[in-house]
């Protein structure tokens, strides 16, 4: 159970994902952006930063890393791949998930312990949650204000693609409350808030961080 | 040398907040009357040579991939000098 974590140029919360991985019982693989290698991995993550100093859009020249091929071509081979923030941001900007993520509409940062309901359970990064279950993780983010034309949410609502919901306030004016979407298949996920920061009671307002992890876990372990 | 502008800018029905930001601000500033600011990006690009039609299909291409995203944003390119 191999679970790559990329570092761009900006990167912040590589160490952290890693960590969770590590915690939820997988073994963490330090990747490289300017690698064109996988080195075998069974699912990537996408950690959440500034990669190029979100320069131009955020996403937007990681998207060409030479890592990012390789990612896109095993994501549509239906490896697990889960972007964190940064990392949703740079899923959109390649295409692997529809929609985008502008200016909070307060324009300010806004970092809390952010309330989320479950939604999909289904999908590779979900299945350790219940349907409906309300979890609370860290969120942080300048630019999280997920946007896509009517056609688009329709379809990702009416398909069960919305991975969870913003409860309580919307922290960033995200369409329809939408904090985190998946693709067709449920292996790629993208979520603006941070189960990463929420894996130890010593450092998270919870624990709930880890369903991600392991949910990740169980399905890579059970097609071995 | 060959010069060539790109303007990006948000699609109408994007929420711009930055440019209501700047719109609040002329107004407290004592300009009266504004009823909206859209901030966009402005690309001078420079290239040696003449742009060739091979060059100038990549900049129409690149300003569609890297320049700006489709999902929200428009861009006009305008060659200056070719």
């Amino acid at each position: 159970m191999k679970i790559g974590v990329v570092t761009f140029p900006g990167s912040l919360d590589d160490r952290d994902a890693a960590r969770a991985v590590r915690i939820a019982g997988g073994e963490a693989v330090a990747l490289w952006h300017g690698d064109d290698d996988l080195h075998g991995v069974d699912a990537v993550v996408l950690p959440g930063g500034f990669s190029y100093g979100d320069y131009l859009r955020c996403g937007a020249i990681a998207r060409f890393a030479p890592i990012m091929q390789q990612v896109v071509d095993g994501a549509r081979g239906g490896m697990p791949v889960l972007g964190i923030c940064n990392g949703f941001q740079i899923l959109c900007e390649s295409h692997l998930l529809p929609g985008a993520l502008t200016r909070n509409d307060h324009l300010h940062f806004i970092c809390r312990d952010q309330r989320l309901r479950i939604e999909n359970t289904t999908s590779a990064w979900t299945t350790s949650f219940a349907a409906g279950q309300e979890i609370v993780i860290p969120l942080k983010n300048g630019e999280g204000g997920f946007v896509a034309d009517d056609a688009t949410l329709d379809a990702l609502e009416g398909e069960g693609r919305v991975i969870a919901r913003y409860l309580e306030i919307n922290p960033n004016g995200s369409r329809r409350d939408i904090a985190g979407i998946c693709n067709e298949r449920g292996n790629v996920v993208g979520l603006m808030p941070h189960p990463e920061h929420a894996v130890e009671s010593l450092t998270g307002p919870t624990t709930d961080g880890l369903g991600f992890f392991t949910s990740v876990l169980s399905m890579v372990g059970s097609s071995r | 040398m060959a010069r060539v502008i790109v303007d990006v800018m948000l699609k109408p029905e994007i929420l711009d907040p930055q440019g209501r930001a700047v719109q609040g601000a002329l107004g407290r500033l004592g300009l009266e009357g504004v009823t909206s600011v859209r901030q966009g990006k402005h690309f001078v690009i420079e290239l040696d040579g003449d742009l060739d039609s091979d060059r100038a299909a990549a900049l129409d291409r690149l300003a569609g991939e890297l320049l700006s995203n489709p999902v929200i944003e428009d861009f006009t390119l305008t060659v200056v000098d070719a």
